[in-house]
């Protein structure tokens, strides 16, 4: 362990060094150690989140390198193959659902689409959502519930409420009922852009009364510390305290509850296209996977089984890592 | 007691309001902007402009949005006439209008599927209560423990799974390849065995999920209160650990578990919708996805009025257990 670092945070919000100088005296002698530090080494020792973040970021290349590993095993997501399929029953020939050294998990029934491929290119949609429709909440989120904090009166009232209301609203209905009446051009959108615009909109518009409640709740206790008074004697401007000063303290709830968000998101996503109002075919998704699976699942279980896993490994990935992200930056956690 | 109840009902009362109005406005005005007809799309693509136009006198289309609103309130509590161009129609109350589609009343369709989604509800969330907060309290108390560990990675595991998904394991594994239950459902009038029997995998899948969520708080919720001064107190003293436990620890850790099982049961008694379509239940939640599939204004309104009257109806029971459980919430 080296002296203390000048990370940028430290500047910006001179409480930042002190409380990680204090959480360090803590928890080991007298080196000083910032706060992104010690979780870090509190991650570090922890074997299962670790795993899960690596997950992530396999999960995270196989989206983003999709075509290329499409290409590599010489699959097409789109391409039919009906000469694998039993003209009788619709379902892939041979055991297994179909499953060779050619197709590594088989292929669908009636079309004999490659599933390997298509699980590939359904990661891009799954993560895409998951990952910006939490992006939306958290931009919602902070500044409206940091406005509501910070300001309190009115303004707090009026956002507070509009939280509780959105809480107490039947989501899932709401969320289904609105990606279903939208149209289907949008914004120079067409199909299956117009349908993830809206799904991440919604989802993540559904999702901000989350973070708004941490982050007024936190705000409404940071603005009475002695450095924000110190910043306002200084002659700060409303505008500094709220992003400079404020900001920068809000950060660790925040990625706590966004690390706890993407899997849920990832979630609705697939019971969306599961119900038939997510990403439509021919885009592959493993939601709608699942759903076509559903009229198989006697004649064809492995079908169900592939996408099944693959929306349940990515979940729990997910979850692994925030639980063990969110252990390791509560300040009051001795694990 | 009294004001604070009186409080709680007249917020219900005005969030009740407001989603009437947000449901409307979806329905009415989106479609509006994106430029669809709703008239045109409940006589079909091929019809006449005649027809459309009797539709829209009827259904009283034409009127301003707030309009409607209003007529579709009255009609809840002192039923509607359908007057416009022409022939008359009656819709006693509580009026939920007719269906775009079929034309069916709604209220009876409403009244037939409430059963199948309260009895898949109730039935799951006394299961997922007794073995969620029984396994959140036991790993909160041998925390570190081999149990403590496998209970919370199995809970971990629950909260990942997609709800459709362990259904339809279920379903392979316990009606086709052992041939135990047949997973059809029911109705409770014709057979209560049989009901019974087609309820079983439903639950218990449900339960499941539920099961693992109410856990994992259990536990972060007891171990919070174990650390907390009066616990301390109570040991010092000289309280059994048992009594510390059942009567002050755990009526703190109930607090939170009640709150999201009054928002849980009243969303999933409002409809079911993943489990519903996964078991192919005919309830509420079935209902109301194909009423959306299909733009049915009428059947969605009232699913949506149902199912935000009972997350009103269980906030409000929980609200009264809490002043119950915890004296403080009454003079707040």
């Amino acid at each position: 362990m080296t002296a203390p670092l000048h990370e940028p945070a430290a500047e910006a919000a001179p409480s930042a060094a002190e409380e990680a100088a204090e959480a360090g005296t803590a928890a080991k002698a007298v080196q000083g150690r910032s706060l992104g530090r010690i979780a870090w080494e509190r991650l570090k020792r922890d074997k299962l989140a670790l795993t899960g973040g690596v997950l992530v970021l396999v999960l995270i290349l196989v989206a983003l390198l999709a075509p290329v590993i499409t290409s590599l095993v010489g699959q097409d997501p789109d391409a039919y193959h009906e000469n694998l399929i039993d003209p009788l029953f619709g379902t892939p020939k041979g055991s297994m659902g179909g499953i060779s050294g050619e197709h590594l998990l088989g292929v669908e029934p009636v079309n004999g689409r490659d599933i390997f491929a298509r699980i590939v290119y359904g990661a891009q949609i799954s993560l895409l959502v998951g990952f910006l429709s939490a992006v939306v909440a958290i931009v919602l989120g902070t500044i409206l519930g940091i406005l509501a904090g910070f300001f309190g009166g009115w303004v707090d009232a009026v956002i507070s409420r509009v939280m509780d209301g959105l809480l107490a609203f039947p989501q899932l209905l709401f969320i289904i009922a609105l990606v279903t009446v939208m149209p289907n051009q949008l914004l120079g959108l067409q199909g299956t852009g117009v349908r993830v615009f809206v799904m991440i909109l919604v989802i993540g518009f559904f999702g901000w009364p989350y973070i708004g409640r941490v982050v007024r709740g936190q705000t409404l206790s940071l603005r009475e510390r002695e450095y924000v008074e110190a910043a306002r004697s200084l002659g700060a401007g409303r505008f500094y305290i709220l992003f400079k000063e404020l900001l920068p303290n809000l950060v660790a709830p925040i990625i706590v509850y966004t690390t706890m968000m993407i899997p849920t998101n990832i979630l609705t996503e697939a019971a969306l296209s599961f119900l038939g109002v997510g990403v439509k075919p021919p885009t592959s998704s493993w939601g709608q996977m699942l759903s076509t699976a559903m009229d198989y699942y006697e004649a064809d279980p492995m079908y169900m089984v592939v996408p099944g896993v693959a929306i349940f490994v990515t979940v729990l990935a997910f979850n692994l890592f925030g639980d063990g992200v969110r252990d390791a930056l509560d300040p009051k956690g001795s694990r | 007691m009294l004001a604070y109840l009186i409080r709680r009902l007249f917020a219900a009362a005005v969030m009740l309001v407001v989603i009437i109005l947000v449901v409307f406005g979806i329905f009415f005005l989106i479609p509006k902007w994106a430029g669809v007809d709703i008239a045109t799309s409940f006589v079909g693509k091929q019809a006449d402009p005649a027809s459309v136009e009797a539709v829209r006198q009827k259904l009283g289309l034409a009127d301003p949005v707030y309009s409607q609103a209003w007529e579709f309130f009255k009609g809840i509590f002192v039923g509607r006439t359908y007057s416009g161009g022409g022939d008359v129609t009656h819709c006693a109350a509580p009026c939920f209008g007719y269906s775009f589609r079929s034309e069916q009343a709604v209220w009876p369709v409403l009244t037939d599927r409430f059963p199948v989604t309260l009895g898949l509800a109730l039935g799951a969330a006394v299961l997922w209560l007794v073995f969620g907060v029984a396994a959140g309290v036991l790993s909160a108390l041998k925390r570190g423990s081999l149990w403590d560990r496998g209970a919370m990675l199995v809970a971990l595991s629950g909260v990942s799974l997609p709800i459709y998904f362990t259904g339809m394991l279920a379903l392979t594994v316990v009606s086709f390849k052992l041939d135990l239950l047949d997973g059809q459902f029911v109705p409770i009038s014709h057979s209560f065995s049989g009901w019974l029997g087609g309820m079983i995998l439903p639950w218990i899948t449900l339960a499941f999920l539920y099961a693992a969520m109410y856990a994992r708080i259990t536990r972060a919720t007891m171990m919070e209160i174990l650390g907390e001064d009066y616990i301390r107190t109570a040991r010092a003293k000289g309280l059994r650990e048992q009594v510390v436990i059942r009567k002050h620890a755990m009526r703190s850790t109930m607090t939170p578990i009640l709150t999201m099982l009054g928002m849980d049961l009243g969303a999933l008694i409002g409809g079911a919708i993943l489990t519903e379509t996964t078991f192919n239940l005919p309830g509420l939640g079935q209902k109301v996805l194909d009423a959306i599939k299909n733009q049915d204004l009428p059947f969605i309104l009232g699913v949506t009025l149902i199912t935000s009257l009972a997350v009103l109806i269980a906030n409000l029971v929980v609200d009264i257990l809490y002043a119950v459980i915890d004296p403080r919430v009454r003079l707040a």
